[in-house]
């Protein structure tokens, strides 16, 4: 199937000028980054036991990864059902759009702003650790392997969130309900992220490679994972 | 003309015109049920290119859920239906949705966004060619030019129907359904709607249009169709009233006439006829053109004082009303 990508481009774009006009989103869209921000700031500059051999058993940058996993599910659990419960939705399943090309366009404008959100914090991280952490700290933290799955994982991770807030933002008959299971649905990747992070799973290469491929595959079928739980006649005809 | 006008005293729809390429909606035996509660029943009819058709009917007939049926976002329980050419099958649903643009009972405006930037994104979903020009176009045609920038969640209800009149008209449709379009609209705007729809209809734009104004689908609608779960009726405005009420001459004179009774019994084409207080009489005839001069005549002769003498017209609304208090009597025994 080709996807029409104006039409996508016509979803995600829109959906950007949303949220550009709501402040509030903005506002509830940083809370979790800052919170998976704070914490790691308070274990390097404030706790007294820390020291640098202790961290470098652990990988603090990995335990940053929840934020692009906690960062979508209010976003996508909103997507189709918000639109739904505002009546937005009927006038647009009138085009000729393709619930796939609705679906890929909604993701990519709930992965594209809390990656990026995601890599901004992890940059406002490193930075204060560069510059204000002991240097033995610092160096213990600032790991070339770790840096790399952060940048590599944040996009695989997200998307997975992503398709999971969409699956219940299609399914759900309130905004609300569908934005709290997508949170829900999304705790498990949190879980693995931070039992890598403090080590409790063995970080490495062969786990990253496979835990990576199996993201990518997850995150590539995703749309068609949820494209099926998409029925034109329940969004626009059952109850709300 | 569409090919309504092609059509017997009976408004049935010829089954050639079904087949025909100039038929832009064939509907038949459909239905759709919700669980038990059936919304339309057992529906047929065809809609030639071209034609301006009017849906009617109380609410809660099943309008809307017809609308949505048609525009592929409801399948049908049973029955079938060709819309712009294509059979109504899921697998035809983009292609059908390509050629057609439906304007929602309720607009669905994205609020925050402007009323160019709601029209950018639709333009985009339809894909038209030319957006910037297209939108312009649109906008100019429903009056809106000068709010192009406003926030639509800052329009009045009516501008707000104004601005889903133009995405409906961004991709310049086949079809086009239009779901009660001049509800809550001033009689101004629905007056400037009403020629917006006969600017189209000379394009060659079938439009299906539900209403609950009925002096509103007397006046544009080719055809018309009442519609309460089950279709009542359909035929051009003026043979409905035909089929449904016969033809009367109102008299009034000025005394009452002494005899009435002999003055119009055995007159040409009078059928009967019966006093509507004081002076005024209403004549059934089965033809007017013959009956007025005979009965002028007979008044003459009978020395009465003619002050007034003309056929009475009924209206699409009594024609409505008459089959829609049909049902309500017999739902209610
Ligand atoms: N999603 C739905 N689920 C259950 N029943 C429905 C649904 N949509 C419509 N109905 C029922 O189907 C019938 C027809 O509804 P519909 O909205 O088509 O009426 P309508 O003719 O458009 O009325 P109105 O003039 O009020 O707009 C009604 O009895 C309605 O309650
Ligand atoms: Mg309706």
């Amino acid at each position: 199937m080709n996807l029409s990508t104006r039409r996508v481009r016509a979803i995600f774009h829109r959906e950007l000028r949303e949220y550009r006009r709501n402040r509030s989103i903005v506002v509830a869209i940083a809370i979790f980054p800052l919170i998976f921000l704070i914490q790691p700031l308070f274990v390097v500059f404030l706790a007294h036991d820390v020291s640098s051999a202790s961290l470098s058993q652990m990988h603090l940058l990995l335990y940053m990864l929840a934020i692009p996993v906690l960062t979508p599910p209010m976003l996508a659990g909103y997507a189709v059902a918000g639109e739904r419960q505002h009546g937005t939705l009927e006038p647009v399943l009138t085009t000729p759009i393709r619930r796939e090309e609705f679906l890929v366009g909604k993701a990519l404008a709930v992965l594209v702003p809390s990656a990026a959100i995601a890599y901004v914090v992890y940059a406002l991280f490193l930075a204060l650790v560069a510059l204000f952490a002991e240097p033995s700290v610092a160096s213990a933290i600032i790991q070339v392997p770790d840096i790399l799955a952060q940048v590599l994982f944040t996009p695989l991770l997200g998307a997975l969130s992503v398709w999971i807030g969409l699956a219940f933002s299609t399914r759900a008959s309130d905004v609300r309900v569908a934005q709290q299971l997508s949170l829900l649905g999304s705790l498990p990747l949190v879980l693995v992220t931070s039992l890598i992070a403090f080590n409790v799973i063995h970080a490495t290469l062969g786990l990253a490679v496979s835990l990576a491929a199996l993201l990518l595959i997850a995150d590539v079928l995703g749309w068609r994972a949820v494209s099926p739980l998409f029925d034109r006649e329940r969004l626009v005809a059952g109850s709300r | 003309m569409g090919p309504g006008e092609a059509e017997s005293n009976r408004g049935e729809v010829p089954p050639s015109v079904a087949i025909g390429a100039d038929v832009a909606l064939s509907v038949d035996h459909l239905s759709k049920r919700f669980g038990d509660r059936l919304a339309f029943d057992d529906v047929s009819f065809t809609v030639g290119r071209g034609e301006v058709f009017g849906f009617l009917g109380p609410n809660g007939a099943g309008k809307t859920t017809i609308v949505r049926t048609l525009g592929t976002l409801l399948t049908p329980t049973s029955g079938s239906a060709t819309v712009a050419g294509l059979p109504l099958t899921p697998e035809n649903g983009v292609e059908i949705r390509r050629r057609i643009a439906v304007m929602p009972e309720s607009p669905g405006l994205y609020l925050r966004l402007s009323v160019a930037e709601n029209l950018e994104c639709f333009a985009d979903l339809y894909e038209v060619p030319r957006a910037s020009e297209r939108i312009a176009n649109a906008l100019e045609l429903v009056n809106l030019t000068d709010r192009a920038g406003d926030a639509c969640g800052t329009l009045s209800r009516g501008l707000r129907q104004r601005v889903a009149l133009a995405r409906a008209l961004l991709s310049d449709p086949e079809v086009l359904f239009l779901d009660e379009p001049t509800a809550g609209l001033d009689p101004v705007a629905a007056r400037e709607v009403h020629e917006l729809i006969v600017g189209l209809r000379m394009r060659g734009v079938t439009i299906f249009l539900t209403t609950h104004r009925l002096e509103e689908a007397e006046r544009l609608c080719d055809r018309v169709a009442i519609l309460n779960t089950t279709l009542r009726t359909i035929g051009r405005p003026a043979e409905l009233r035909d089929r449904l009420f016969p033809r009367t001459i109102a008299i009034t004179t000025a005394a009452p006439i002494r005899e009435p009774t002999q003055v119009f019994a055995g007159l040409p084409a009078v059928d009967g006829w019966r006093s509507d207080g004081g002076a005024s009489y209403l004549l059934t005839v089965s033809d007017p053109t013959v009956a007025a001069p005979a009965v002028t005549r007979a008044l003459v002769a009978a020395g009465a004082d003619v002050l007034e003498i003309g056929q009475s017209q009924h209206s699409l609304e009594d024609v409505y009303l008459e089959l829609i208090s049909d049902d309500v009597e017999a739902s209610g025994r």
